[in-house]
C-alpha cells in the first residue's frame, strides 16, 4: 500500500496535522496511532490553553492558536460546550520582585502581539478573584482569553473532520522502524513485520519520536520527563481562571465539567529517552506537594475530594521549544514534537503553519527556526514563562 | 424499558442510550469511551460502572467480556475520593 504522506502519532499534533494536510489537499494521507487517538501525552495533558508566554515564537503562536481555538467550532463543525472551550483566562501569580518584573517583560511582548494581558497589584488580585490567597503574592498577570479546551474532544473532532477529507487513521498500529534508502524516506516498517510506503513521514509522536527517528538513524535531543497531576469531583463554577506561579510550579483550573485540575513539576526529573524507561505511576509524594500549594492558593479547596491521579510525559527538548520542520539528515522525513508542557495548546497553531510549511505555502508565523537542526548548530529559542 | 432514563454511570449521569450511541459511533472500548463519555473518571473511579458498560460493549460486540480489550490496570490513587483537608495535616510535615 502506498501513501503521499504517513504521519505516525495519533495526539493532538498528528491528528490536527493531518486535517489541516488534507484541507489543503497534500494528497492520500494514512495517520498511524500505537494505542488509541489521545493514547499519549495529549491524554493525560492539563487541558489549559494560554498566550502568556515570553518569546515572540510562543506568543505569536499561542495567540494564532487561540484564534483556532475560538473558532474550531465553525472549522470541525463541533460546539464549542463538546469541545469544552472555556476562557476564563489565566492569572500568573509572582512571588518575588524579580519574578514580577519578568512577568511584565512578558506582558510586554505580549501586547506587542495585540495580547490584552493586564498586570496586577495583589491588592486587586483580591478585588478581581477573591477566593485567591495574595499571601506572599507581589503582582500578576492577567489575560482573559487563556483557558481551557478538552484535549479528547478537540482531538477527536479532528479525527472526524479529517476522515471526512479522507484521511486513513489507524489505531493499534505501533511501527517500529522508518524505512530509509539511499538518504530519502521510504515508508514505515510496523511492529507486525508489513511495510506501508510513503514518499513523506511525519512522526508526531510526543517522547516516542526519539526512539523511532533513531531507527532512521537521527539523532534527537528530545527527552520524556514525568509530571503529575490531579483531578478532583466536580463542584459548581467558582472559580474563573487558571490560578498559576511559575516559580511554585503550581497550576490549578476548574474545568467547564466543574472538577478541578491541578499538576506541580517533579522535584527532580529523569530524562527518558527510551519508551522501555516511561513510567506513569502516581505518587503519595505528588499528592502531599499539591495539597500544600493547593490549600494555600485556594484555602476553599481543604473541602473539595480528591478523584483521581495520574502522570504523563512532557516531551522536553534543550530549549523548551518544538523541534518541528523536516529532518536534514533524511529527505521526506518531518517532525513535530517537543511540545516541552505545551503540546496541545500548541497543536491547533503548529498544526496549521506546519501544514502550511509541507505543501509549500508560506508559513503566517515562520517555523524554521523550531527545524529540529537546531541543536546540532546550538542556536536554541528561549523561553522564559515555561512551569518546570 | 426506556433507555433514556436508564443511568449507566451515575458519576457523570450518562444512561444506557448515551452509552449505546457512543458504541455506535466508534467508541467501542473502555478506554475510548472513558475519553469520551467520561464514563468511569468520576468519584467511583469506574467501580460502580465497568461491569454494566463492559457487558454492553460485549453485547454489542456479540464476544464474551473477557475477550474485550481493556488497558492493562493503571493504578489511579486514591482508592476513595478524599478531600484535601484531610491530607493537609500529613502534608505539612
Amino acid at each position: 500500500m502506498t501513501y503521499d504522506l504517513i504521519i505516525v502519532g495519533g495526539g493532538i499534533q498528528g491528528v490536527a496535522t493531518a486535517y489541516e494536510l488534507a484541507k489543503r489537499g497534500a494528497g492520500k494521507i494514512l495517520l498511524l496511532e500505537k494505542t488509541i487517538l489521545t493514547g499519549g501525552s495529549t491524554g493525560s495533558c492539563a487541558a489549559g490553553i494560554r498566550a502568556q508566554f515570553g518569546s515572540e515564537f510562543n506568543v505569536r503562536l499561542m495567540a494564532r492558536s487561540l484564534e483556532i481555538f475560538e473558532h474550531m467550532d465553525e472549522e470541525l463543525g463541533y460546539s464549542k460546550e463538546y469541545l469544552e472551550l472555556w476562557q476564563g483566562g489565566y492569572l500568573v501569580l509572582a512571588y518575588s520582585d524579580k519574578e514580577f518584573e519578568g512577568l511584565k517583560r512578558n506582558a510586554e511582548v505580549q501586547h506587542r502581539f495585540g495580547l490584552d494581558t493586564v498586570i496586577l497589584s495583589p491588592e486587586e488580585v483580591q478585588k478581581e478573584f477573591p477566593r485567591v490567597n495574595v499571601d506572599g503574592v507581589v503582582g500578576a498577570t492577567y489575560h482573559g482569553r487563556d483557558g481551557h479546551a478538552d484535549p479528547f474532544r478537540v482531538t477527536f473532532a479532528y479525527a472526524d473532520a479529517a476522515r471526512k477529507l479522507g484521511v486513513d487513521i489507524r489505531e493499534w498500529t505501533p511501527v517500529s522502524e522508518i524505512l530509509v534508502e539511499n538518504g530519502k524516506v521510504r515508508g514505515v516498517k510496523l511492529e507486525d513485520g508489513s511495510k506501508i510506503f510513503a514518499d513523506r513521514v511525519l512522526v508526531s509522536a510526543g517522547a516516542w519520536t526519539t526512539a523511532l527517528l533513531k531507527t532512521a538513524g537521527v539523532d534527537l535531543p528530545l527527552w520524556g520527563e514525568k509530571h503529575e497531576i490531579l483531578i478532583t469531583e466536580p463542584w459548581e463554577r467558582v472559580l474563573g481562571p487558571m490560578v498559576i506561579s511559575f516559580s511554585r510550579g503550581f497550576y490549578i483550573q476548574q474545568r467547564p465539567h466543574g472538577s478541578f485540575i491541578m499538576g506541580l513539576p517533579p522535584v527532580d526529573p529523569e530524562h527518558w529517552y527510551e519508551p522501555e524507561e516511561f513510567d506513569f505511576s502516581s505518587s503519595m509524594d505528588f499528592l502531599m506537594r499539591m495539597t500544600k500549594e493547593a490549600t494555600h492558593v485556594l484555602p476553599f479547596l481543604r473541602g473539595v475530594n480528591v478523584v483521581r491521579q495520574w502522570a504523563g510525559l512532557y516531551e522536553m527538548t534543550p530549549d523548551h521549544h518544538h523541534a518541528i520542520g523536516p529532518v536534514d539528515e533524511v529527505e521526506g522525513l518531518w517532525v513535530a514534537a517537543g511540545g516541552s508542557g505545551h503540546g496541545f495548546m500548541f497543536g491547533p497553531a503548529m498544526a496549521e503553519q506546519l501544514s502550511k510549511w509541507m505543501t509549500g505555502n508560506p508559513m503566517d508565523i515562520d517555523l524554521a527556526p523550531l527545524a529540529p537542526g537546531r541543536f546540532k548548530k546550538g542556536v536554541l529559542v528561549v523561553e522564559p514563562a515555561v512551569v518546570g | 424499558m426506556n433507555e433514556e432514563n436508564i443511568i449507566v454511570c451515575r458519576c457523570e449521569d450518562i444512561t444506557l442510550k448515551q452509552l449505546k450511541e457512543a458504541i455506535k459511533d466508534g467508541y467501542d472500548s473502555w478506554d475510548k469511551l472513558k475519553r469520551y463519555l467520561r464514563i468511569g473518571m468520576g468519584p467511583c473511579g469506574g467501580k460502580t460502572c465497568k461491569l454494566l458498560v463492559l457487558r454492553e460493549l460485549a453485547m454489542v460486540k456479540n464476544v464474551p467480556i473477557s475477550n474485550l480489550y481493556v488497558r492493562k490496570t493503571v493504578v489511579r490513587p486514591p482508592v476513595r475520593s478524599v478531600p484535601f483537608k484531610a491530607l493537609e495535616k500529613e502534608a505539612s510535615l
